[in-house]
C-alpha cells in the first residue's frame, strides 16, 4: 500500500526549474532516503509532500488525499505527517513541555493533561527527560533535534518527514539523532529522509533516491543503489562523498 | 531680563474659581496619561493586526495594510488631528456628524482615536520588522505540526515577534505621550494646555512650563520602568540577547 506518491511534480521559481517530472512513491513501513548535491532540489521535493511548498503541476497524494487539491483540508493533512528540519525550529519562548505540548492541544485539540503526559512519554523515549522544563535556547542542537523528533511523533504521524536532519549539528552530535532515527525506522515507521549520512542509509533504508538539478534520476532499492548505480551522475556524487 | 520669579503662584486660585494651579496642571497631567493609554491601547491593538496583515501572505490583506500605514504615517499629526475633530462630522451623514459634535469630552476621545491610528501606523512597522526578522522555518514549523496560519501567528509567530520588539515598543509608547500635546490643537485641556492657560492669566510663563517640564518627565519615566520590568519578564531564557532564528 502506497502511503505517499508523487506523480509527475514540477515547480519553477522564476526561470529556475527547481523540480521536473518528479514521480515515486513510498509504501507503508517504507524508509527511502533522498540524496543529492546541494540545490539538486531534495528539500524541495520533501517540502511538497505535505505542502510547505506548493507545486506548479503534477500531483501528489498523501493516504489517498490529494495535497495540492482546493479541498483538502491542508492544516489536517499536516497533522498526520510529522517533519524534522534542518535548524530544528523549536518554539524558543516555550520550554521543551509546551513545545511538546502545543499542536498536540491547538491541533488535536488532546486534553492538556494528556499532551503532556503524551510528551513526557516520548522525552523519555528520546532520552531527554531530564530537560522537560528548559528551553529550547538552554539545549544542545542534537538535544534540540531530538525534541523536534519527539514534538512530530506526539501527533501520531503515520509518515514522518526528514529535511537534512543533521546537516546543522556538531559532528559529535550527528550520532544521538541517528540513533533515534534509526530505532524509529526499525519501530517500522514510515520515512522519508533527506540527508548526506550514507551510514544511515545504508543501515535502515530501504530505497534511495537520488536527486540533480530537479529531477529525479534514480530511484533504486538501496543494495542496488549502493552496489551500482544506473546513472553516470549517481556514481560520481558517491564516489565523492564515499571516499573517505 | 526684567523677571519676575513667583513659585507661591502654584498655590493661587485658577481662574476657575475652586482649583489653584497646582491642581489644574494635575488634572492636565491625568488627561495627558489617559489620552495616552487610550491611544496607545488603540495603537497596539490595530498596529498589530495591520503588521500581521502585511506580512501575511494574502495579497489583498498586504495591500490593504500598506495603504493603511502609508496615509496614517505620512500625514503630519496636526493635520490628522483637524481632519478628525473638524472635517470628519462634516463630512458624515448629518445626524451623526451632529452626534460627533455634541458628543461630551469630544476632544478626548478625537485625541485618542487620532493619536491612535497615527501611532498604529508606525507600531504596525514595528510589529512587521518583529515578524520579518523571525526564520521562515519557525512558520513553516508551525504548519507543519498542523497549526492554521492564524493558529501560527498567534501561538509562534507573534509571542517571539513581540519579545524582540519590546525596546521599540517602549519608544513608540514615549512618543505617544509626548504627543498628546498636539492635543492642545483641538482644545483638549491635557498638560501643555493648563501650563499655557497658566502663563497667560498668570505671565508666569517660567513656572508653568517648568511644571509642565517635569510632570512630562515624570510621567515618562514611569513609562520607561514599566516597560523595563515588561522587557526584563520577556526574556526568553537561553536566548539572552540573541534573536531567535538569526545567524543562519
Amino acid at each position: 500500500m502506497s502511503m505517499i506518491t508523487l506523480r509527475d511534480v514540477s515547480k519553477t521559481y522564476g526561470d529556475f526549474r527547481v523540480l521536473s517530472g518528479c514521480s515515486t512513491s513510498v509504501s507503508k513501513g517504507e524508509v527511502v532516503v533522498v540524496c543529492g548535491p546541494s540545490g539538486s532540489g531534495k528539500s524541495t521535493l520533501i517540502k511538497t509532500i505535505n505542502g510547505l511548498e506548493p507545486i506548479d503541476s503534477g500531483n501528489i497524494t498523501v493516504d489517498g488525499t490529494a495535497v495540492s487539491s482546493p479541498t483538502t483540508n491542508l492544516p489536517l493533512l499536516r497533522a498526520k505527517v510529522g517533519m524534522v528540519f534542518q535548524h530544528f525550529e523549536l518554539f524558543p519562548h516555550l520550554n521543551i513541555r509546551e513545545n511538546l505540548a502545543l499542536a498536540q492541544i491547538k491541533v488535536l485539540k488532546r486534553p492538556r493533561d494528556t499532551a503532556l503526559e503524551k510528551g513526557a512519554a516520548l522525552l523519555e523515549r528520546v532520552g531527554l527527560s531530564a530537560h522537560a522544563e528548559k528551553f529550547p535556547g538552554q539545549l544542545s542542537g542534537g538535544q534540540q533535534q531530538r525534541v523536534a523528533i519527539a514534538r512530530a511523533l506526539a501527533m501520531d504521524p503515520i509518515a514522518m518527514l526528514f529535511d537534512e536532519p543533521t546537516s546543522a549539528l556538531d559532528p559529535e552530535m550527528i550520532n544521538e539523532v541517528l540513533d533515534v532515527m534509526v530505532e524509529l525506522a526499525r519501530d517500522g515507521m514510515t520515512m522519508m529522509v533527506v540527508t548526506h549520512e550514507m551510514g544511515f542509509a545504508r543501515k535502515v533504508a530501504n530505497r534511495v533516491i537520488f536527486m540533480d538539478r530537479g529531477e529525479i534520476v534514480e530511484d533504486a532499492d538501496k543494495n542496488e543503489f549502493f552496489g551500482k548505480p544506473r546513472s553516470e551522475r549517481a556514481q560520481q556524487f558517491l564516489s565523492k562523498i564515499l571516499v573517505h | 531680563m526684567n523677571y519676575h520669579w513667583n513659585w507661591w503662584i502654584f498655590f493661587e486660585p485658577s481662574l476657575d474659581g475652586t482649583n489653584t494651579y497646582l491642581t489644574t496642571l494635575f488634572w492636565g497631567l491625568g488627561w495627558t496619561a489617559a489620552t495616552a493609554i487610550v491611544a496607545f491601547a488603540i495603537a497596539l491593538v490595530l498596529g498589530s493586526i495591520v503588521g500581521v496583515a502585511r506580512t501575511a501572505p494574502i495579497g489583498w490583506m498586504q495591500r490593504a495594510g500598506t495603504i493603511f500605514v502609508e496615509i496614517f504615517r505620512n500625514i503630519p499629526l496636526l493635520v490628522q488631528m483637524f481632519l478628525w475633530y473638524f472635517v470628519l462630522p462634516e463630512i458624515l451623514p448629518r445626524d451623526a456628524g451632529m452626534w460627533l459634535k455634541q458628543l461630551p469630552n469630544a476632544q478626548f476621545y478625537t485625541a485618542a482615536v487620532c493619536l491612535g491610528f497615527y501611532h498604529a501606523a508606525r507600531m504596525a512597522e514595528v510589529v512587521r520588522a518583529g515578524l520579518l526578522s523571525l526564520s521562515r522555518g519557525q512558520k513553516m514549523a508551525g504548519q507543519a505540526l498542523g497549526l492554521t496560519l492564524p493558529q501560527t501567528y498567534r501561538y509562534v509567530l507573534l509571542p517571539v515577534a513581540y519579545r524582540i520588539v519590546v525596546p521599540a515598543i517602549t519608544s513608540e509608547f514615549l512618543s505617544c505621550t509626548k504627543n498628546t500635546s498636539v492635543g492642545i490643537a483641538i482644545g483638549l485641556v491635557e498638560l501643555t494646555g493648563t501650563a499655557r492657560a497658566m502663563q497667560e492669566n498668570t505671565f508666569q510663563v517660567f513656572e508653568a512650563f517648568a511644571a509642565a517640564t517635569v510632570l512630562y518627565l515624570a510621567l515618562n519615566m514611569v513609562i520607561v520602568f514599566a516597560m523595563r520590568a515588561v522587557e526584563k519578564s520577556a526574556v526568553i531564557p537561553g536566548l539572552g540577547n540573541r534573536v531567535a532564528g538569526r545567524g543562519r
